[in-house]
């Protein structure tokens, strides 16, 4: 399913269908992860994914046009390159471990520790939250610092600071640019 | 905007303070089930956001006003980082929640994560709502009846 909705958001040239089709398409990977049992994955892809990026792209769809451009140039150089870098990701998977293998890097690295030390140490019952605040409190701060400067940068892009002014399409000579945040 | 979709509008009634309580729920549930301060933040921030969409941007905007939006953007950066100034003050390194009851490391930890996270859901908010509330302040090009 989610390769027939990937070739449906390619076919699409109504960019609102093409939209609401990316929804789905994140849905379905959220069903997809929470089929492998990352329900904290699932949860955030659900969320961001489906819920606010939609939300943000109508958004921007309404200020941009509503149909998609027709391409000027071939399509035979970017269906090469999108061909090679599938078969080589395709390559790449030959060498990882069957899903769910005891012995594969992830399952004898750090995480037994973790699952073994986590009850006493931090006393959280969701092992997922324990090494996202305590383990690595460093990174999750990292990361808000990201989302912070990722959100400072588009309220300078799309200049959200500046107090609006009722009914005033004066200033509408620049174009409508998408700040992608995900 | 939406004058006329009355199933709409009602239904987003009934619906937004659900989800601010979900919101909280999952946030401050964090470490007992999944989710944490991105989810909950997230959700946090769809419920104003579908509250803009189906109301009016300045609906939206008189119940959660664009500086305190831009004001909380930071402050949960500041809680987070805080947090860990506060760990070192108290002896420790630099965010070790032990350091918050020294006699029982395991609420420390507890009360570090809640903390923590909860300056995370903060910054998730704001980031989101200001990106929502910056795309949507600008004038369309598309007339609604276009769709």
């Amino acid at each position: 399913m989610l390769v027939v909705t990937a070739f449906a958001i390619v076919r699409m040239r109504r960019l609102f269908a093409t939209v609401m089709l990316a929804g789905v398409f994140s849905l379905l990977s959220a069903l997809l992860f929470v089929v492998m049992d990352a329900v904290d994955v699932a949860f955030t892809e659900a969320a961001v994914g489906a819920g606010i990026s939609t939300v943000l792209m109508l958004g921007t769809l309404a200020l941009t046009s509503r149909v998609e451009k027709r391409p000027t140039h071939s399509h035979f150089l970017p269906l090469l390159v999108v061909a090679m870098t599938g078969a080589v990701l395709i390559y790449g998977t030959m060498d990882m471990p069957n899903f769910g293998s005891p012995d594969a890097p992830p399952q004898v690295h750090v995480a037994p520790e973790y699952l073994e030390q986590s009850p006493h140490e931090i006393g959280v019952p969701n092992v997922v939250t324990a090494i996202l605040a305590s383990y690595r409190g460093f990174d999750t701060l990292g990361e808000t610092a990201v989302v912070f400067a990722a959100g400072i940068g588009v309220l300078f892009l799309i200049s959200g600071l500046r107090t609006r002014r009722e009914d005033d399409a004066a200033d509408d000579n620049e174009n409508g640019r998408e700040g992608g945040e995900a | 905007m939406m004058r006329h979709h009355l199933i709409l509008r009602v239904v987003t009634k009934l619906l937004v303070g659900t989800m601010i309580l979900f919101a909280f729920y999952v946030q401050f549930h964090g470490d007992y089930s999944p989710g944490g301060g991105f989810q909950a933040g997230v959700i946090m921030a769809v419920a104003f956001i579908i509250y803009g969409v189906v109301f009016s941007l300045r609906d939206a905007q008189a119940v959660f006003p664009p500086w305190l939006v831009h004001k909380l953007v930071a402050l949960g950066v500041i809680i987070y980082a805080g947090t860990g100034v506060v760990s070192m003050l108290l002896g420790y390194e630099y965010l070790h929640y032990g350091a918050f009851t020294p006699h029982h490391m395991e609420h420390g930890q507890h009360y570090g994560i809640l903390i923590v996270e909860l300056g995370v859901g903060v910054t998730v908010t704001g980031v989101m709502v200001a990106v929502y509330y910056a795309f949507a302040g600008r004038p369309p090009r598309i007339s609604d009846e276009e769709w």
